[in-house]
């Protein structure tokens, strides 16, 4: 029989979707061709592919070769298909025996010497061909542990060309099975991963307040301070009080991670909330994506966790301003000509600025600025992307007292604790709802779920004329008064949570224009 | 007054020479048509400044311009009209005409320039809005130069006690600079008050103009009060200004360790009057009512309905910014407690939020 077929697949976007790879072996010029709406790295396979099966030891008569890749409609990318290729072309030749690879995927990059190597977007395509009812993945042995995160598959792993036609021979019972240790388990591995612990940050009373709520209730936070009060250090300590990931949430985020190739082999399952720190000369397209396909940015990484973004004003203005959709819509569409793509992207934003270029500000003694220096600086950031932003506090400036302090700081994992129960509650309040949070309560929830007292309702009409708050702005302090009263576990909303939002309450117009 | 137009907007002739050259030809008209022989015949004028007044001999387009001009309700004061202000001519160098919009300073008022820096704090505008609302209440009128700070609080406080204010400009008297205060600059014409300028309308604000216009504040007033100045602050230009010209300087002390007060306080030390109350500087001038309503004495709100908590916050504030942890260490309270009691002064109308949770007690 000189005509076989394998299974592979491909990813495009996040989306992996299964690929037949037909060869056909000939009596003709001897000549490799490769057919299927392929780009240049596909067709490079054939090269890779012949040198392959001849180093490995097959013999590769010369006679005319043609590869097809179907559905011939899909764009095909990647190196991922010389490891499929090769086989189709040994089964084609007769080295392997024909139906062989039936109900098998087969996915992997090949050296000349016919090595088997990694490749990115493991975690998708074993999923697309699970969803498929293939029993049976033979991948790169570096990939195995990824792939069997995917339940109802075997997943055999290879290390080269030869081990795969073995293995599809029937020869080789599973030489690399039973490597061990592949049930992940899904432990509590917080503090492990090198982020600070709140216990290491001294004094800053407020900020640790601060960073409590927004996590508990999936708020936004802008951190505002002088240099060196420890921004970015309460950011990343806020990683590590980030609520634990539930299997299916931590499969969704590998699957990103996955695509992008950045997935660790030995443990590839992501098991901590990702923290993304993004430096301020990032591309548009590198934090939400892009490129001819479009790959997932910054802000895909950060889905489920956090997205700091440090130095907020030098930010250029295009780049926060694509945030907002994002931010409002939890995932972000990047169309093309040929199909519009969607990456999720529900992170909880961190930022962080100084309140003017020098950073001293309102301490003019210190400050050197002009106020229109100041009123530039602080221009730089709109008001809608600020209306999106829940919380907002200051990092003052760390004392002498706070470097010596002996006061034990309550550490990460007792604040963690009291999120844990925040976001219960917040699930069984919300379970008939598709909110997932209080950050992402909406205009007509808020009259569900922050109803006023008459005594609260007075005070919010007191600040409203004399704090000049917008619409937008008083809803923020009611969803994160609502944070604030779930921490103290208390059904109702009171003064007391509500004087507490407004004097987190995001810095208004009348900062901006002084 | 055309001719007078024509003659004032020749750039390159120094005021002065200006008004040499109109004094000894009587009339603006005169130079229009003067013969080139006799102009060079001037001594005091050099051969650049010949030629320029000669060049301009053949600008067609003043009249037009004049025209435009007062149809906007830009009027034209030159230093021969009986309009322009006395105490203006008394100074060294008087610019040779005033554009102005709305009023001039009334010549038998009290006259007090309030100014100060633009960079300042809460405590410099707290005073510069007081003093100008007391001395205005008492019909001084307040001359500033609209500026950013300062300035700008000095109209304001005169604006609330209903009074008329000026604003000299450093540039155009059509040009608002700084644009953020296009509503005081209506507020002052609205209220009966002026905008002057010694420049054409339409100059640009350029650094340079700044200090000459400084001259006309204090050459249109009779004291000067620096409400708050850097050791460094262009206020200083103007005070020296002032002395030159032999008008009062009075400085409001600061605290001695903030660097936005040092030059107040260093003024005081060579000699300027200090400024304790505003009602001191109007017994002086003999316009001291013995009935002077309370609002116009300085000092904060009464604090009579405050719990203790509250008070003790409250006494921790000033008029210069201090943030919520300060307050937190001075008070030894709890955090979330010092919040608490900070938004209810603010909503009770006794503290301001100046940024971020940054406090003062409230200044009106």
């Amino acid at each position: 029989m000189s005509f076989s077929t394998i299974l592979s697949a491909s990813v495009d976007g996040l989306q992996a979707g299964l690929i037949r790879v037909e060869a056909d072996v000939s009596n003709g010029l001897p000549v490799f061709h490769m057919v299927g709406y392929l780009s240049s790295e596909v067709r490079e396979a054939g090269e890779r592919v012949r040198t392959a099966i001849r180093n490995s030891g097959f013999e590769y008569p010369p006679k005319r070769t043609v590869v097809n890749l179907s559905p011939a409609t899909v764009r095909k990318h990647g190196a991922s298909f010389d490891l499929p290729v090769a086989a189709a072309v040994l089964a084609a030749l007769g080295q392997i025996p024909p139906g062989s690879a039936e109900n098998c995927l087969v996915i992997g990059e090949l050296g000349l010497n016919g090595s088997v190597r990694k490749v990115p977007g493991i975690l998708p395509m074993v999923m697309e061909a699970a969803g498929h009812g293939i029993r049976r993945c033979i991948l790169p042995a570096e990939n195995v542990r990824e792939g069997r995160l995917v339940k109802g598959v075997e997943v055999i792993g290879v290390s080269s060309l030869g081990e795969a036609a073995a293995l599809l021979r029937g020869e080789a019972a599973d030489p690399l099975r039973k490597d061990g240790g592949d049930e992940e388990c899904m432990g509590e591995a917080h503090g492990e991963d090198g982020l600070p612990d709140f216990a290491e940050l001294q004094g800053q009373e407020n900020v640790r307040r601060a960073a409590e709520i927004a996590v508990a209730g999936g708020h936004n936070l802008l951190l505002i301070g002088p240099p060196g009060s420890g921004k970015s250090m309460t950011a990343r300590c806020m990683a590590g009080i980030m609520p634990p990931l539930d299997e299916e949430e931590s499969l969704e985020i590998t699957r990103i991670y996955s695509v992008l190739g950045l997935v660790d082999p030995e443990s590839p399952l992501i098991r901590h909330r990702p923290f993304r720190e993004v430096h301020h000369t990032s591309t548009r397209a590198a934090l939400i994506g892009g490129g001819a396909v479009p790959h997932p940015g910054e802000i895909s990484l950060a889905h489920g966790g956090i997205l700091f973004l440090d130095e907020l004003a030098e930010f250029n203005r295009s780049v926060l301003e694509v945030l907002r959709q994002p931010l409002e819509n939890r995932e972000i569409r990047i169309s093309r000509t040929y199909g519009t793509y969607r990456f999720p992207a529900d992170f909880m934003l961190v930022a962080a600025m100084n309140p003017c270029p020098c950073g001293n500000y309102p301490d003019l003694s210190k400050c050197t600025c002009t106020p229109a220096q100041i009123q530039m600086y602080l221009g730089r950031i709109s008001r809608p992307f600020l209306d999106r932003i829940d919380l907002c506090v200051e990092a003052p400036r760390i004392g002498f007292g706070d470097l010596e302090g002996t006061v034990r700081q309550e550490g990460s994992s007792e604040i963690r604790k009291r999120i844990v129960r925040v976001r219960e509650i917040q699930k069984e309040r919300y379970k008939k709802d598709p909110i997932r949070n209080n950050a992402a309560l909406r205009t007509e929830d808020l009259r569900r779920y922050c109803i006023l007292g008459n005594r609260e309702k007075k005070l919010m009409e007191q600040a409203f004329s004399l704090m000049e708050l917008t619409a937008r702005g008083y809803h923020r302090i009611l969803r994160t008064a609502r944070t604030i009263a779930d921490l103290d576990g208390e059904g109702r909303i009171r003064e007391n949570h509500l004087r507490e939002a407004l004097s987190l309450r995001m810095i208004d117009g009348k900062y901006w224009r002084r | 007054m055309e001719y007078e137009y024509w003659f004032a907007r020749i750039q390159g002739v120094p005021a002065q020479k200006k008004i040499c050259l109109r004094e000894c030809m009587k009339s603006a008209e005169a130079i229009y048509y003067i013969e080139e022989t006799r102009l060079r015949s001037f001594e005091f004028l050099n051969e650049q400044e010949c030629s320029r007044i000669i060049q301009a001999g053949k600008d067609r387009e003043y009249k037009a311009d004049y025209g435009r001009m007062t149809e906007r309700g830009i009027r034209f004061i030159p230093y021969f009209s009986g309009e322009y202000p006395e105490r203006l001519k008394e100074i060294q160098d008087p610019p040779y005409a005033l554009y102005v919009k709305g009023r001039l300073p009334g010549s038998g008022t009290k006259k007090a320039a309030v100014i100060g820096a633009r960079r300042c704090t809460p405590y410099g505008e707290k005073y510069a809005v007081d003093f100008a609302r007391a001395l205005a209440s008492r019909g001084v009128e307040i001359i500033s130069g609209m500026a950013r700070g300062i300035d700008g609080m000095g109209h304001r406080g005169a604006l609330m006690a209903g009074g008329r204010t000026y604003a000299v400009l450093g540039c155009g008297v059509d040009v608002c600079y700084p644009r953020e205060h296009i509503g005081l600059y209506s507020d002052i014409l609205e209220q009966g008050g002026g905008i002057i300028s010694e420049l054409m309308p339409g100059a640009a604000p350029l650094p340079r103009n700044f200090p000459a216009r400084n001259r006309i504040i204090s050459g249109l007033s009779d004291v000067v009060l620096v409400m708050e100045a850097g050791r460094k602050s262009g206020s200083l230009i103007t005070v020296d200004m002032a002395l030159e010209q032999g008008r009062d300087v009075y400085a409001l002390p600061g605290p001695v360790n903030s660097t936005l007060s040092d030059g107040c306080n260093r003024l005081i030390r060579q000699g300027a009057g200090i400024l304790l109350s505003p009602e001191e500087l109007l017994e002086e001038w003999g316009l001291s009512d013995a009935g002077t309503p309370a609002e116009s004495k300085l000092g904060g709100k009464k604090e009579k309905t405050l719990e203790s908590e509250e008070k003790l916050v409250y006494s921790c504030l000033g008029l210069y910014p201090k943030s919520a942890d300060q307050i937190v260490s001075e008070t030894r309270l709890c955090v979330r407690k010092v919040l608490d009691l900070l938004i209810s002064l603010e909503l009770q109308g006794y503290v301001e939020e100046i940024s971020k949770n940054h406090y003062v007690i409230s200044r009106c």
